[in-house]
């Protein structure tokens, strides 16, 4: 039996039923990280001694038959830039390089109380800023599929460890698609919850507005069953929903049949790559002989999704980011330093890598006296027009179908040297975002031999109906099921 | 409204987020922002008259709670992560200069 290949549900029935231990399963699953993810490097830290103290204490737990979740015991890794007290917490930023939280973020205290072990922690782009992992400032993290090729970002480190086998889940955040962009590229099932289901509390914040903590897995009950127990009401995260979270894996397998599935006109456009167009098409009539009704629907400002996006980002992070600032964590430069404003240019420059100066930069521009209207006032705009859009194509249809990217993953170096490029193959996924809804990513299929994603987008807080509609497509089809030789 | 962003700008906006920019990573930057901002301006084909700024996105308004006192971070563990330290303060240089 291979342990690190389970499905949550799976090595649940085997801990549960004593025939396998956590302490066996952890090791099992630190071993073949220290053996593969030498050629994928999806994690930046491996927490040995801290895991294997949490799976003796889970054993316990599951001994007393006291206190256990469908998590107690099992092996999850986590985005680094979630907040774990006593464990580094870099953002894979030379900026944050040595910094250790003397806190836990809400999600790592909620997963730590359900007696889930953390493994380690996985590799992103700088403070999330990218759609490769290619903005690290350690070291590329590799699709397992074929490794020349990215694993899309910004959890790039997350979908890979993911797909590789090196976690039975993985934690991820997606600020504009950057959960379902790289699940896509890597064959991993994600949401992006809406926004303010998770809390944020110890997220080390990119766009305050747009940021959402969501699970990584192999199957769509898995997801629902990690963000069933993330999800929530937070004292220390006011944007959190008080509404209850929902028992999102009790209904999950209630048919489909006479749903209506909405396919938006403005994401079937030319630029995508023919396997992938296929292959959603092949989707759409999975979900047709399920009995759902299939309606084109309009989203018709789609195209400014991604100026909208990415001006918002910009401004919002370049005040985020403010707080590293040399002087009460992290990295400080002050060598010749004459005053503290010395500090801040020194340890910014140093600490920050090219793509992150970038948009902070382009976010005070779009700020400034004289382009505030232009820029920042008129993306804001823009997303009241967006969200109006989904409201719209929601009257009419219960979920949307859409790709997670125009191509399938992409080669590592392909698109750097052209941030705009870049920016780009986030096309399809960063609408959701302004607009708050939520959106899981699910695998359909091939295209020459590198794995096609597609997402369901939902209505607000109707993460039931996305876990629902995956489920019934993992039913009649195998593609997550699909592991890379490595 | 295609505009170029000339090195002064960006070691303008560089100061702005007190970032400290070399003359050719200026320069650099300087050709990057400028087609990136024209790829903005596509938003002013769209018509927003009379439409909001989106303010907020959870639907949610003025959340309060009670103002009561209660456990924090303890300024020993704070201080942990701080580079510099004197006597339980963050220690930096020099705030206000001379002039």
């Amino acid at each position: 039996m291979q342990l690190h290949t389970l499905t949550i549900q799976e090595a649940h029935q085997l801990l549960v039923t004593k025939q396998v231990s956590s302490v066996e399963l952890t090791q099992a699953m630190l071993d073949r990280i220290h053996n593969v993810d030498k050629k994928v490097k999806s994690y930046v830290t491996v927490t040995d001694d801290l895991a294997l103290e949490q799976a003796k204490k889970a054993d316990e737990r599951i001994a007393k038959g006291e206190n256990v979740t469908p998590l107690t015991g099992i092996p999850f890794s986590m985005k680094d830039s979630i907040s774990t007290r006593g464990v580094r917490t870099t953002c894979s930023s030379k900026i944050l390089e040595n910094y250790v939280p003397q806190y836990n973020a809400t999600v790592t205290d909620k997963l730590a109380d359900s007696g889930a072990v953390l493994v380690g922690k996985t590799n992103m782009d700088e403070f999330g800023m990218g759609s490769s992992c290619e903005n690290s400032a350690f070291f590329n993290t590799h699709n397992p599929w074929n490794l020349d090729h990215v694993p899309g970002g910004s959890s790039g480190g997350s979908a890979a460890a993911m797909s590789a086998s090196l976690a039975t889940f993985t934690i991820g955040e997606d600020t504009g698609g950057s959960v379902r962009m790289p699940a896509g590229f890597c064959n991993v099932t994600g949401i992006k919850p809406t926004y303010g289901r998770v809390s944020r509390y110890g997220l080390i914040a990119l766009v305050s507005s747009f940021d959402s903590i969501g699970p990584m897995t192999r199957d769509a009950y898995d997801c629902a069953t990690v963000l069933e127990h993330i999800a929530g009401h937070d004292p220390h995260d006011s944007t959190t929903y008080q509404s209850p979270v929902p028992n999102y894996t009790q209904h999950i397998n209630k048919p489909v049949k006479g749903m209506k599935l909405g396919i938006p006109k403005e994401y079937f456009v030319a630029g995508m790559e023919a396997g992938v167009e296929s292959a959603l098409q092949e989707a759409i009539r999975t979900y047709e002989k399920l009995g759902m009704e299939i309606h084109e629907v309009s989203l018709p400002h789609t195209k400014y999704g991604l100026p909208v996006y990415y001006l918002l980002l910009f401004a919002e992070a370049s005040a985020n980011l403010a707080r590293m600032d040399g002087t009460r964590f992290g990295l400080s430069v002050s060598e010749g330093a004459k005053d503290v404003i010395d500090i801040y240019l020194k340890t910014r420059h140093e600490g920050f890598g090219d793509e992150v100066k970038r948009r902070i930069m382009l976010g005070a521009y779009a700020l400034s006296a004289g382009y505030y209207d232009a820029y920042y006032l008129k993306a804001q705009k823009v997303r009241t027009l967006l969200r109006r859009d989904f409201e719209t194509a929601f009257s009419k249809v219960d979920i949307l179908l859409a790709p997670t990217c125009p191509t399938t993953a992409f080669k590592l170096g392909e698109k750097t040297s052209d941030p705009l490029e870049m920016y780009l193959s986030d096309i399809y996924v960063v609408a959701t975002n302004p607009a708050g809804v939520p959106a899981i990513a699910l695998p359909a299929g091939f295209s020459k031999d590198m794995p096609v994603g597609m997402q369901l987008i939902g209505k607000h807080l109707d993460e039931s109906t996305l876990f629902q509609v995956a489920y019934a497509y993992q039913q009649v089809t195998d593609w997550h099921k699909q592991q890379p030789l490595l | 409204m295609t505009q170029t962003i000339d090195t002064k700008t960006v070691k303008h906006v560089a100061f702005l987020v007190r970032l400290g920019i070399s003359e050719e990573e200026a320069q650099t930057f300087s050709g990057q922002f400028s087609s990136i901002i024209d790829y903005f301006n596509m938003l002013n084909e769209v018509d927003t008259m009379n439409v909001p700024p989106a303010s907020d996105i959870a639907n949610a308004e003025n959340v309060l709670r009670e103002d009561e006192v209660k456990p924090s971070m303890s300024r020993e563990d704070f201080l942990k992560s701080a580079p510099n330290s004197e006597r339980g303060y963050v220690k930096v240089p020099t705030v206000l200069g001379d002039e």
